[in-house]
């Protein structure tokens, strides 16, 4: 049986901001099917007492001294983006318009 | 073999140093190897001829002024397209972020300039490091040194090939589940993975931030070790990063390669040995592990029974990981945009350029990762795979508790020809079966050349405990120093 149909990779693309075409749904559909399945074999290891490992090095609330350190300048850290206006990254349209 | 580009890191680093050659020279070198080779290998998506040649004047003047610089200054090196150099295009190989320079650089970057190394330009690789075999870059392939008709392997496929084919003496690498040591297998080069967060991950392009290990690739087991000196070491500017000091791996390897092993204990791993690899693979590595007997060392079995559910639980734990780092690549600070007509929502902008961005093996990875993480499979997925990796780790503490270090091929097959496993994205994920455990405990891993299978190399990895990295380099450089370097032909 198949572990993810055609409907649930839509959807996947959907919350993965990922406009994929009717193609590639098809693809991907049969291709990670064969991916779960078998990454599914980690259901087998009994381990209900098991704590998980999130990370190798137990390392926790890492601080910095709270000192002001050089930074980019604003025109450094909009050089790299698609659209700039005045001094700010620019977006499309993220509001419905009112009628 | 009396051509520059020929010479190893250490070699260049004397010639420098005693004067017979100065670091223009020897850059100029490269930049001409690579003019004449790279059309056919296709190791550099970026070639910085101007910027290398600047820095290689500017160390002539500094040592021509009589400062004291370290034992690589001078030393040409190719850098992995995934680490961010400032004002050099850094793509991670992907069209979503063609063309973007970044404005500042990676720490290990700034180790590398720090201590006069000279990057010649960045390297290929699988799109965001997600591959085995450099066929998922979104720029073309690389091709083996050994057979241009075969993967150099991947991730990092652009940085090993540049090795292999004399473009470079050193390469910087990053490791996420075998990207360094599976290219140096199948290149017949020197990779090493450091000790997760012995090296700062401060400027990587991020693919799966519990994993992901920048380290050096190499000609040498030396060479790797002074690399390796350089990048490593604490930084503040990583939160993962280890506050110790970095094991003296230098010192290891100069001691190894004396070829003395008496009273080393190596561990071969009795789940890996050798179910789905290769016959001549094994043969090799066999003959290898004969050779570390000779040198003094002593074998021992031992059994990690949760090895065989490293690969699942690495095929849901870094495609998590990666659903959440990718998700920065929003058509809104770097990189594309697509489709901002003015009518489009910011949604739909970034569902089109997220898809017009990434490549197949990312998109797969993204949703594989978005399936893992959602309410209802979180547990029965990410979170069963966080608890394996814990077991995976625990036998590995048990094993380092009956021997020094473990020893196994580093990947099960040679380099196989292009096309051979991308129709089927999981025959792809088995290059990494024995290099996949190795992140998911955290460990040092190296991968150093242990002879030829149908005339193509193979690989022989060495894991140590978690900052134990000088005892891989002291094994791999006693097994160097009994097997040599290998070496392809010219290229034709």
């Amino acid at each position: 049986m198949a572990a993810i149909s055609r409907e649930e990779v839509a959807h996947l693309a959907r919350l993965s901001r990922l406009a994929v075409t009717d193609q590639e749904i098809d693809l991907f559909a049969g291709q990670l099917d064969v991916i779960l399945q078998a990454v599914a074999r980690v259901g087998e290891v009994v381990a209900e007492d098991i704590p998980p490992t999130s990370h190798s090095v137990p390392l926790t609330n890492v601080l910095r001294d709270d000192v002001v350190q050089p930074c980019l300048t604003p025109e450094e850290a909009l050089a790299g983006a698609p659209d700039a206006e005045e001094g700010r990254f620019r977006v499309p349209r993220i509001l419905e318009e009112e009628a | 073999m009396s051509d520059v580009f020929h010479l190893t890191a250490t070699e260049i680093a004397a010639r420098d140093a005693s004067g017979d050659a100065s670091a223009t020279e020897i850059t100029q070198a490269h930049l001409d190897r690579i003019a004449a080779v790279d059309d056919r290998v296709h190791a550099f998506l970026h070639v910085d001829a101007e910027g290398a040649l600047a820095a290689a004047t500017a160390v002539d003047e500094r040592r021509a002024a009589g400062e004291e610089l370290g034992p690589l200054a001078g030393v040409p090196i190719a850098v992995k397209d995934i680490v961010a150099t400032k004002g050099v295009p850094s793509t991670a190989a992907s069209k979503i972020l063609e063309g973007w320079r970044p404005p500042y650089d990676a720490t290990i970057v700034t180790r590398m300039r720090e201590a006069g190394l000279v990057m010649l330009g960045k390297t290929n690789l699988d799109e965001f490091a997600m591959g085995s075999s450099t066929e998922y870059s979104a720029y073309g392939p690389t091709f083996n040194p050994w057979d241009l008709s075969r993967i150099p392997g991947g991730s990092g496929g652009g940085s090993a090939a540049a090795l292999a084919a004399y473009e470079a003496p050193l390469a910087v690498g990053t490791d996420t589940g075998g990207s360094i040591r599976q290219p140096a297998a199948v290149t017949g080069t020197v990779g090493a993975k450091p000790t997760y967060g012995g090296t700062s991950r401060y400027g990587l392009i991020a693919f799966s931030s519990s994993l992901d290990t920048p380290g050096p690739c190499a000609r040498t087991v030396e060479d790797a070790a002074l690399l390796h000196a350089v990048l490593a070491g604490h930084d503040p500017r990583d939160s993962t990063s280890i506050p110790q000091p970095v094991p003296d791996v230098v010192g290891a390897a100069r001691r190894g390669a004396s070829g003395d092993l008496t009273g080393v204990k190596l561990g071969l791993v009795r789940e890996f040995s050798g179910e789905g690899a290769e016959p001549g693979v094994m043969a090799a590595f066999h003959d290898a592990v004969d050779a570390l007997t000779k040198l003094g060392a002593e074998v021992v079995e031992v059994s990690c029974p949760h090895f065989e559910y490293a690969l699942p639980a690495y095929y849901l734990i870094a495609p998590s990981e990666c659903s959440s780092n990718l998700a920065r690549f929003d058509g809104v600070r770097y990189g594309l945009r697509v489709g901002d007509d003015g009518a489009k929502s910011l949604e739909e902008v970034m569902s089109l350029t997220r898809e017009s961005g990434f490549g197949p093996e990312v998109k797969r990875r993204i949703m594989i990762g978005t399936y893992a993480l959602s309410s209802g499979y979180y547990d029965a997925y990410y979170g069963q795979a966080q608890k394996v990796r814990t077991l995976i780790t625990r036998d590995f503490t048990s094993a380092f508790e009956q021997v020094d270090v473990l020893i196994s091929p580093t990947t099960p097959f040679v380099a196989f020809p292009l096309g051979a496993r991308t129709a089927d994205p999981y025959q792809m994920y088995l290059a990494d079966l024995y290099t996949i455990p190795v992140n998911l405990y955290g460990g040092p891993g190296i991968s150093v050349p242990c002879g030829l299978s149908e005339g193509l190399p193979v690989g022989l990895q060495i894991a140590a405990p978690t900052l134990a990295d000088d005892r891989m380099y002291r094994v791999a450089a006693a097994l160097e120093s009994a097997i040599g370097t290998l070496t392809p032909g010219e290229l034709s």
